[in-house]
């Protein structure tokens, strides 16, 4: 069957609701298992400590790349219907440098502090508390900014291979080669500044 | 400290990949979080000032008129999330209350940097159009041009930042 099902077999809303609640077990399981309900580990991967984090990320997504074009080339999944995160280059820039500082400095992310309240970390709650926050002075704020937010619009679904030339094999080829080179070095960054268990 | 350790980190990837795929598979919409927070958000000002909702284009966007921000499948993927942490807490023996935090702050003060933290996230999650689910992991995956130079942002923001707040952590 050629995915995305919910399109390809016109599947109704709430049963899609009912899946992703599903597909969210397994999300929250798997950065659980990962150690992302904990604040400090996340934090040390920016401390070159503890490299959890890029090891954990990195590895989801070249299972994700692998797993899409294989998928592909089966005629598993149409890669025409499925989300491309739109391209809007100076919010995306500006949006994620303020995200890496609420990174280290709140140590968790979204969906890792979900976690961590599942786990009943006090401090989670208090960085959940602080992102309604943020987000809340976002909506209040954007419209005074709002020829920003759209600004460098590129694409809505601009892939790296569109914007290169490249075919998307090759592209993420590239990825899979920088990711082990990566998984490489973080081991040999843990040996070095790693503490002690 | 842990009751069990945590899983190895490359197995623990190779299932998040995995559940991205059965999700990229089913549905063709990948993974988020920050998108259910701020949903929740919207949900909490359309209560109090449903006009205000209507007329700011951007809170309209997830409540205007008849919408129910909470009628969307990333509000019913974060509950999952909850119950799969404490699935996953639960078999490790890791549910515990405590604060994860450096040995040279105060609970309290770690508490503070948390909002401090958080609000810096929420806000910039929502310039960028999504956080590290959405945008890094998926986005990551896919190859979305915008999704890679945000995610090298994140890294970039979160290095500079880091010596100024090494006090949190080490």
């Amino acid at each position: 069957m050629t995915g995305p099902l919910s399109i390809t077999l016109n599947i109704n809303d709430n049963i899609i609701f009912l899946i992703y609640f599903f597909i969210g077990i397994g999300f929250g399981f798997f950065l659980e298992r990962g150690g992302f309900g904990n604040s400090r580990k996340l934090a040390l991967q920016f401390y070159l400590r503890d490299l959890t984090v890029f090891k954990v990320m990195f590895t989801a997504i070249v299972t994700g790349v692998i797993g899409l074009t294989f998928m592909d080339a089966f005629g598993w999944i149409d890669l025409d219907l499925i989300y491309i995160n739109p391209t809007y280059l100076w919010p995306g820039i500006v949006g994620g440098l303020i995200m890496g500082v609420g990174f280290v400095v709140g140590g968790y992310c979204p969906g890792t502090s979900v976690v961590g309240l599942a786990t009943l970390k006090q401090d989670a709650i208090f960085y959940i508390l602080g992102s309604l926050f943020g987000m809340f002075v976002f909506g209040e704020t954007v419209p005074m900014f709002k020829k920003f937010f759209y600004s460098g619009h590129m694409g809505d679904r601009l892939v790296i291979s569109k914007a290169t030339g490249m075919t998307m094999g090759q592209i993420g080829f590239i990825i899979i080669v920088v990711a082990l080179l990566g998984f490489v070095g973080a081991e040999k960054l843990e040996k070095k500044f790693g503490e002690k268990e | 400290m842990e009751t069990k350790k945590y899983s190895n980190p490359y197995l623990a990837g190779i299932g998040l990949g995995l559940v991205m795929l059965i999700a990229f598979w089913i549905t063709g919409l990948g993974l988020g979080a920050s998108g259910a927070m701020m949903r929740t958000v919207v949900a909490v000002e359309k209560v109090v000032a449903p006009e205000h909702v209507e007329e700011n284009f951007y809170l309209n966007k997830y409540g205007g008129g008849q919408k129910n921000p909470f009628k969307h499948w990333l509000i019913f993927e974060i509950l999952g999330v909850l119950a799969g942490g404490m699935i996953s807490g639960a078999f490790a023996g890791r549910i515990k209350k405590e604060t994860n935090k450096g040995p040279k702050i105060s609970k309290r003060k770690r508490w503070l940097f948390a909002f401090i933290g958080g609000g810096f996230f929420g806000y910039g999650a929502r310039l960028a159009r999504g956080c590290t689910s959405s945008v890094a992991l998926c986005g990551g995956a896919t190859m979305a041009l915008g999704s890679w130079i945000t995610m090298m942002a994140i890294f970039a923001g979160a290095y500079m930042a880091a010596w100024f707040v090494r006090k949190l952590w080490i």
